[in-house]
């Protein structure tokens, strides 16, 4: 192993008592204070907030359009443009989540219907929401695209079962989206 | 009504019942005081610290108006039937007003209710005593963490004395001749519970947070009671009602701008009573477990340190104790370095005697009417006035502590302890022999 | 150096009749005859390998094994071989692969299993078969244990430079009644033909067509409905061909699995029993080549279904009085009541049928409970069938030579029992894991001549429904133990899953009712698992001297000679 000795700067007397720097700081963080107080903090038309220092009050003023494509919302189930489950219940997910929320009961596609060729759906599919922490592995793992982090982000239930998402409720929340994918039809 | 005023008369002439009547009444305003500056305390900490850091910290939580419907109210929106009521239509700029103010949904109290609403919280809280602690210790430790702080808080004077018609009434709860040593033995006690609670939980953590909290307690302990005794010495008695009542006299320890402390020595004592005020005010925080000391519960290396076991109201406990501690603390400085109850710069000798000559007006023959009831009040008006100036100095003191926790990072332990053994220890036996000599030289 | 004092290698392997083999290096000696996959294997260089199989004969099609060989260099007319310090002629490596399972070692061989030679030829083969797999991964059952999978990220390229349309094949074809064929999947390794051709013997698979469009098929006419035919999805390295009993049910990086054996027979095929949380999704076979080789009966193989079924008995139930109604009730206050009315019972006409399905700890117990009682009457319910010449016993229970060494030589006949109760001498009967209405002979009517009934058993039964006590016990998947099988052999069982609902392993149930009559033998007292029973079983008997439950091992050991023989296992050790 090999590593570089950091070298350590000099403390000066005045450093080493502390009492200079202490006032520093406390000085720094009164300033701090008073500009929120008098809602001058720096940056403050950046957030365009409303509220003392940076703050958007949150039910008046929300910060929906400033939600970065990234956010990490309540995970959804997703259709394909044609209206297909994407979702082919291979597990991964229910593998990988960490907070162990999701649970998916494999089934068989009716063979009649137009995504015969895909075989396997989820017959049931959950996400306990009391569980879940939004870290996103689900989205990440998945092969055939079909879970999202959507951007929903305020989550309050009135109703403990309404915590636990079975699939419709999944595949209403995430609706379609774009983009074909032609692995499963016979285009492949 | 004359034989209620006969009683009354009879039973506060006897100097046994009188004394026991005003003991308990202040006792109970102690306690209450204590208590609600516990809570006060907790919202003025999240406050500070949000606007600290550009936020606003709890303002929100009101008297939410719908509480009202559990009470028997039919309306869902109170407010607009009121405003109905007079005559206000819904759109006016009134209404508006108080649909702005949140007066519709709640009753706002820039979210003072908020450390209330959590205390309801942790009462209502899921109590959970873990099958591998030691039950009686576990229990046990809240009570001890809580408890002295409280007791400490006894000889605090908040106010001087006042005489009435059966007698003069100390403002203080005891008033100990050995007021410090009180204070120094009791909160000594509260480590008992730290070190309790981390052993009777029977985890690592805790147990770590015990043996930290109990080294740096002792430690501390040391410091701030050599740090003293230059004050002390300068003062020569342990009463804190005569400190303070000197301090009023003669200039504040820190502030010496009237009476005597226009002496020469005075001044040249200011250089010791420095140094103990900072060394004894570290010493507070060390021993109040505020950051930057709170080594016995760090989150980063400890989970919650002694007191990670603990939920609900016994955790509440801890909590609370801590503040109490805090509370306390901060009342102690006010009253050893900077007047306690003491409005300053004189002003409490000049009040005393405008009192005192109010009284003889007043008990007077020719006094008006008028007179009367202000020869009667006056002593009380001054009181209050100085209890108004403690309480401020209180708050003002606490808005310190809080500061102070939300600029200067955590300690490292090993740097605490060299803080407390190696710097503090030596400086404060300096200072005490520092303070002999000009005390002995300079008259 | 001298070679006239030294003894080389070479000569020193031929005494011993191997021969010296280098693998990537090192020299190591091999019987003649050995294939280099299996060579390369035992020393720890792994083969990759999709159509060889060591219980199949070799087909070589797949070129996945393709390692590098070295052989001394041929000699000219009166040329003397030269040797090195360690006594080994020179190599010289060919430039070209050979494929590791067609090819046998040889004295002086050298093999690279690594190397830019193999590398490039397992990456190429790789891309060849990838170039026309679906890469369904995600729906695809096999998907976790899947060699083309495991291959393609140990070996392939893990990207594809194919363009062109991939060719289109049949699937989800139904090849007969428990398997499922996805021609895209195929890796063409012709494993299934064969196992079918040369272990079942019924020509059943072959492939069709040529090239890019060659497929394995059901001859016309034909279905695969052997009932070995689910060996075929354990052999096929890709998911195409898949059971339908386990297609869809569970991915198997989610199961865990328990090596046990199947109690279905007398063989005790080896198995593993797939489980997840407290559902068993599968049970294959285990290579145990003394019972069972690879392979195991589709019979025998979907008979898990009743462990999770709805007959289970999850509470004990008894009948606090004559003629009222069963009523569930706790272990304590159960095991209590059946004591005491066990002791009301006359010894002279009580009598136990036990199983010869349950394992020798619990056969031990009912022993020591016959004995705790007085009881002289005990038989056991024989299954005599037909023998299908593969693996599949004539004998129907699992553990008959064991109740035989641990019961028998106390055994009454079971007809005497039978016409005992018929008669009304036996009144009290303690049915233990055998259903008396099904095979004993015995009708409801004769039931209810008896005072007494209890009963022990896992599932809703004809005795059941009529005894005084029902004490539900466990099955196969959920307890531990010990059983002998047909040829002597001492093998165990594991437990897989924790006992359903309020049913309690069946040994433990013995041992608290012995207690609760008054045993005061300590060692049973002490027990906390029926695996600590094996050793006290060991003092015992003869046969199982000095084993523990550790001894045992997953393989088993043949503790007894019957001169039973398994057919299957006698053809194999024939042939080889």
């Amino acid at each position: 192993m090999s590593y570089t000795p950091i070298k350590r700067p000099k403390f000066s007397l005045a450093d080493r008592i502390y009492i200079v720097a202490i006032a520093k700081g406390l000085c720094r963080t009164f300033k701090h204070l008073v500009l929120a107080l008098t809602r001058r903090s720096r940056h403050r038309e950046d957030f365009n907030s409303k509220g003392i220092g940076l703050c958007m009050p949150f039910p008046e003023q929300r910060w929906d359009e400033r939600l970065p494509e990234y956010y990490r919302g309540a995970p959804t189930l997703v259709r394909g443009e044609d209206s297909r489950e994407r979702c082919v219940s291979c597990q991964l997910c229910e593998f990988i989540c960490p907070a162990r929320a999701i649970t998916v009961t494999p089934g068989e596609v009716d063979p009649a219907s137009p995504c015969a060729k895909q075989e396997k759906a989820p017959k049931e599919f959950t996400i306990d929401m009391f569980r879940c922490i939004y870290c996103g592995m689900c989205e990440e793992v998945c092969p055939e695209q079909a879970i999202f982090m959507s951007q929903e982000y305020l989550i309050t239930l009135t109703d403990r079962d309404k915590g636990i998402r079975d699939k419709e409720t999944l595949y209403k929340l995430g609706g379609v989206r774009k983009g074909l994918v032609n692995k499963w039809n016979d285009h492949k | 009504m004359q034989f209620i005023i006969d009683c009354w008369n009879s039973v506060m002439g006897d100097p046994t019942w009188f004394y026991l009547i005003t003991t308990i009444a202040k006792l109970a305003l102690m306690f209450i005081l204590l208590l609600l500056f516990v809570v006060l305390s907790v919202w003025i900490e999240r406050r500070i610290a949000g606007w600290i850091q550009d936020r606003p910290g709890p303002n929100r939580t009101g008297i939410p108006i719908h509480l009202l419907q559990r009470f028997g109210s039919k309306e869902k929106q109170p407010l607009k039937k009121w405003l109905e009521y007079f005559g206000v239509p819904a759109n006016s700029w009134i209404a508006k007003l108080c649909t702005w103010l949140r007066l519709d949904r709640e009753i706002p109290l820039f979210g003072l209710i908020q450390p209330m609403a959590d205390g309801a919280k942790l009462f209502l809280k899921q109590e959970m005593t873990p099958s591998y602690v030691r039950k009686g210790f576990f229990i046990a430790a809240p009570m001890f963490v809580l408890g002295p702080p409280l007791i400490a808080a006894a000889v605090l004077p908040f106010s001087s004395s006042v005489d009435t018609c059966y007698g003069a009434i100390n403002m203080c709860v005891a008033n100990l001749n050995i007021g410090v040593l009180w204070i120094f033995a009791f909160s000594g006690l509260s480590v008992y519970g730290l070190t309790l609670a981390g052993w009777a939980s029977n985890s690592k953590f805790p147990f770590i947070g015990g043996l930290r909290a109990t080294a740096q307690l002792i430690s501390y302990e040391v410091a701030m009671g050599l740090s003293i005794i230059p004050l002390l010495m300068m003062f020569s008695t342990l009463n804190l009602q005569e400190i303070v009542q000197n301090q009023a006299e003669n200039g504040w320890t820190l502030v010496p701008l009237w009476g005597e402390g226009l002496s020469l020595q005075r001044w040249v004592l200011l250089l010791p009573m420095c140094i103990s005020f900072l060394i004894f005010v570290t010493s507070v925080f060390a021993e109040a477990n505020r950051t930057p000391f709170d080594m016995a519960e760090c989150e980063t290396d400890l989970v919650g340190g002694y007191h990670t076991e603990y939920s609900s109201m016994k955790f509440a406990s801890f909590f609370m104790g801590e503040y109490v501690a805090m509370v306390v603390g901060s009342a102690l400085v006010i009253t050893l370095f900077l007047g306690g109850w003491s409005i300053g710069l004189g002003a409490d000798v000049c009040l005393a005697d405008w009192a005192k000559a109010a009284a003889i007006t007043g008990s007077d023959q020719a006094a008006t009417c008028w007179q009367s009831i202000l020869g009667c009040c006056a002593g009380w008006i001054v009181v209050l006035l100085q209890f108004v100036a403690f309480i401020v100095k209180l708050v003002a003191f606490v808005f310190f502590f809080v500061w102070v926790r939300w600029t200067l990072p955590r300690f490292r332990f090993d740097q605490v302890m060299k803080l407390s053994w190696l710097v503090f220890f030596e400086i404060a036996v300096i200072n005490i022999l520092l303070t002999a000599a000009i005390l002995y030289f300079i008259q | 150096m001298s070679t006239t004092s030294t003894i080389l290698p070479k000569d020193e392997a031929a005494a011993q009749g191997e021969l010296n083999v280098q693998i990537n290096g090192t020299w190591h000696r091999f019987a003649p005859g050995t294939r280099i996959a299996d060579a390369c294997n035992t020393v720890g260089a792994h083969v990759p390998c999709f159509c060889y199989h060591p219980k199949l004969a070799i087909a070589g099609s797949c070129r996945m094994c393709l390692v590098e060989q070295g052989m001394p260099p041929r000699l000219a007319p009166g040329q003397e071989p030269s040797y090195d310090a360690q006594g080994y002629q020179p190599l010289q490596w060919m430039p070209r692969a050979i494929i590791a399972c067609a090819n046998t070692v040889s004295e002086n061989m050298g093999i690279r299993t690594t190397g830019n030679i193999t590398a490039e030829a397992r990456r190429g083969v790789l891309e060849f078969l990838l170039s026309n797999h679906p890469l369904d991964c995600p729906i695809c059952d096999q998907a976790g244990e899947c060699k083309l999978q495991e291959y393609s990220s140990d070996y392939g390229s893990g990207t594809s430079r194919f363009q062109e349309e991939k060719t289109k094949k049949g699937k989800n074809i139904d090849l007969g009644p428990r398997v499922n064929l996805d021609q895209e999947r195929c890796v063409l390794c012709h494993r299934c033909v064969r196992f079918m051709r040369d272990i079942v013997g019924e020509e059943v698979l072959g492939a069709v067509g040529r090239g890019s469009n060659c497929a394995i098929s059901c001859y016309p006419g034909l279905k695969l409905d052997s009932n070995y035919s689910l060996n075929t999805v354990d052999l096929c390295p890709v998911g195409a061909l898949t059971s339908k009993d386990f297609r869809f049910k569970m991915r198997v990086w989610f199961l865990k699995s328990t090596p046990s054996i199947d109690v279905n027979c007398g063989t005790g095929s080896n198995i593993s029993i797939w489980s997840r949380e407290q559902e068993i999704y599968r049970l294959t076979p285990r290579q145990n080549d003394q019972v069972n080789s690879c392979w195991m009966p589709d019979s025998h193989r979907l008979n898990y279904k009743y462990i999770n079924a709805e007959e289970r008995i999850l509470n004990p139930t008894v009948r606090t009085d004559i003629g009222a109604p069963q009523r569930e009730s706790t272990w304590d206050a159960c095991l209590k009541l059946s004591a005491e009315q066990l002791q009301k019972c006359e010894a002279s006409k009580t009598a136990i049928i036990v199983s010869a399905r349950m394992t020798n700890e619990e056969l031990y117990l009912v022993r020591a409970l016959a004995k705790q009682l007085g009881i002289k009457e005990i038989a056991s319910v024989s299954r005599k069938g037909k023998s299908d010449g593969m693996l599949i016993s004539a004998d129907g229970n699992p553990n008959t030579t064991g109740e035989q060494m641990i019961i028998a030589e106390k055994a009454t006949a079971l007809e005497g029992i039978c016409s005992g109760i018929k008669s009304g001498r036996i009144t009290a009967l303690l049915a233990l894991g055998e259903d008396i209405t099904a095979e004993a002979g015995l009708s409801a009517d004769n039931i209810k001549n008896l005072d007494y009934l209890l009963t022990l058993a896992h599932s809703k039964n004809g005795t059941t429904e009529l005894a005084d006590v029902t004490l539900p016990g466990v099955t196969f998947a959920e307890k531990y133990g010990t059983m002998i099988n047909v040829t002597g052999r001492i093998q165990r069982l594991n437990q897989a899953i924790e006992p359903i609902g309020n049913s309690r392993d069946d040994w433990s149930i013995l041992r608290d009712l012995i207690i609760l009559l008054g045993s005061e033998d300590e060692k049973l007292a002490a027990l906390k698992s029926a695996r600590d029973l094996v050793t006290i079983m060991a003092d015992e008997f003869a046969a199982m001297a000095g084993l523990t439950w550790g001894s045992i091992g997953n393989d088993g050991k043949a503790i007894i000679s019957t001169g039973v023989t398994i057919p299957l296992i006698e053809r194999e050790q024939a042939s080889k």
